[in-house]
């Protein structure tokens, strides 16, 4: 491994303001990602997590509405002073998303094959047969009849193959980095497996780093090398994935995972942040 | 067991298909295919399958949010199922509904105080106005949030907050069974156990029945006492939890059984 993370986040603050009213939605947040590694990120909705990802890439509201500070290094770049012209290459081209509702975060009115194929005429102009690329995208998330798809609207596809649709995209500018917000919050359980696995076997095959962003522990065990906790827009706890699963430090964390009803573990009630959570953070 | 509340049989309910503009006819869409099925009185009975399964669709049908193709519906032994809209309106008031998605299912326009008070204008129109503001308030310390948020609207409250309101509309007719579809499935883990303790502490405290319908066998597992598998229209598996658990038969059951995490 290099001296140098693919990247690096430091001292992150993210504050919105509303006339004198001013939010900090993400308050020091430090995390180094390297090469091929997964962290997760885990809190309840309105911790940071979700700000401070799209943080990464200043895809949050301009000046004056919104201040970010600190430091976000992509392979010792920069980012949060990179002009925009040049961080529009780095969205999508390096650090690509794929958010929860992907029936919202897809345009209704063009089909998926135009969008990906959008997608990879902005970020690889070298590519000369786009239609061949998109039904190499959509071949690569197991998308059996790929043709069909990418003639199809996402209205016309169901909540796991728009998702799927959504990672070929994402995927199809071969980024280092891949931004999964909550990728299965809006699916099933076994379509929640498949995506896991999905996510899994890209990763191992491309070398992929991958942030994932969810408030269930559940899906991070066997997926995820480190973890960070976030509550109230800092990070409260952080480390490998096996050892914050065996002994948790900040009672947050401790209530987060007990809060999960688990199979075959049956309790009279099911824990509450409340009943575990008497401090600040 | 204790006395059987709703008596489920043979239950189907067909969508008619479209046809083909040229030769075929057109095939309905067996939505939910001869299902039977008991809930007995004060216990949680869930309902757990895929999108698509007939899961929603049967806990539609029984409170005529469904057309019903075939089948039985009983209530304490009356038949329900035939009735037309007018008649079925006493049985309204003992069956209740909690809804999924606790962002569309609120009218955005109202304030929480005519949201509650709508059912209680329906089925007690002897209710004074300022009895029924009273019920509210009421209403809103059962699902423990402060009464004074009756002035306020949907769009002020976060997921959870709104579903506990949801769940507030839902027993203010004092309904006897809650349709419960997917009543956590959109919500974060730490919310849901919240809603979770909350439905079952109601349930201890005015003795409701739930038919608990969800997407996640570790949530169904741990509030109901009895399960139904729910597979393409069809129940292909029942039993209690334990049963469900420790000894699935069918292929379908391992497979929802698989895709739950475990750690």
């Amino acid at each position: 491994m290099s001296a140098e993370p693919l990247l690096k986040v430091q001292d992150l603050c993210v504050t919105f303001r509303n006339g004198d009213r001013a939010t900090v939605a993400a308050q020091s947040v430090s995390y180094e990602l390297a090469a091929g590694e997964v962290l997760a990120v885990v809190g309840e909705s309105g911790s940071g997590k979700s700000v401070s990802a799209l943080a990464l890439t200043r895809l949050l509201p301009p000046e004056p509405s919104c201040t970010l500070s600190g430091s976000v290094k992509l392979a010792g770049v920069e980012l949060l002073s990179l002009p925009e012209d040049k961080l529009a290459k780095v969205r999508g081209g390096s650090i690509a998303y794929i958010f929860q509702e992907p029936g919202s975060s897809l345009n209704p009115v063009y089909t998926i094959g135009f969008q990906i194929g959008e997608a990879v005429a902005l970020h690889r102009p070298e590519v000369s047969d786009i239609q061949a690329e998109v039904g190499r995208a959509l071949a690569e998330v197991h998308i059996g009849d790929a043709g069909r798809v990418a003639d199809q609207y996402p209205h016309e596809l169901s909540g796991g193959m728009q998702q799927r649709a959504m990672i070929a995209m994402a995927l199809a500018c071969n980024p280092k980095i891949l931004v999964a917000d909550e990728p299965t919050t809006a699916l099933d359980v076994t379509i929640q497996k498949e995506i896991m696995d999905l996510l899994a076997r890209l990763r191992r095959e491309r070398g992929m780093s991958i942030i994932l962003i969810t408030h269930n522990f559940g899906i991070i065990a066997n997926f995820a090398d480190k973890v960070a906790v976030m509550w109230k827009g800092r990070i409260v706890e952080s480390g490998s994935v096996d050892q914050i699963m065996r002994t948790q430090a900040h009672p947050y964390t401790k209530a987060l995972i007990a809060c999960i009803p688990r199979l075959g573990q049956r309790r009279r009630r099911l824990t509450t942040l409340a009943d575990e959570l008497k401090v600040s953070p | 067991m204790s006395d059987p509340l709703l008596e489920v049989t043979d239950l189907a309910v067909h969508y008619p298909g479209r046809a083909n503009w040229f030769f075929q006819k057109a095939v309905p869409k067996k939505a939910v295919d001869g299902i039977t099925f008991v809930v007995p009185k004060g216990k949680t009975v869930g309902l757990v399958g895929e999108s698509g399964s007939g899961k929603t669709t049967t806990g539609r049908a029984v409170v005529k949010l469904a057309p019903l193709t075939a089948g039985q519906i009983r209530y304490q032994g009356q038949d329900i199922g035939g009735l037309s809209p007018a008649a079925f309106l006493p049985w309204r008031k003992k069956i209740q509904m909690i809804f999924q998605d606790p962002y569309n299912s609120l009218n955005p326009r109202a304030d929480i105080l005519s949201i509650l008070s709508e059912p209680l204008e329906i089925h007690f129109p002897g209710m004074t106005r300022a009895d029924r503001e009273a019920r509210c308030a009421e209403l809103l310390r059962n699902v423990q949030l402060p009464a004074e948020y009756l002035r306020r609207h949907p769009h002020e409250f976060s997921g959870g907050q709104r579903q506990r309101i949801g769940i507030a509309r839902a027993l203010a007719v004092q309904p006897e069974l809650i349709i419960c579809d997917e009543p956590v499935s959109a919500l974060d883990v730490s919310v849901q156990a919240e809603v979770v303790n909350l439905l079952q502490d109601l349930q201890e405290q005015l003795g409701l029945t739930y038919l608990f319908i969800a997407h996640d066998l570790a949530v169904v597992e741990h509030v109901s006492d009895h399960i139904l598998v729910m597979a393409q229209g069809r129940i292909v598996e029942q039993g209690t939890p334990a049963e469900i658990l420790g000894n699935p038969q069918q292929a379908y059951t391992k497979t929802l059984l698989a895709a739950v995490p475990r750690f």
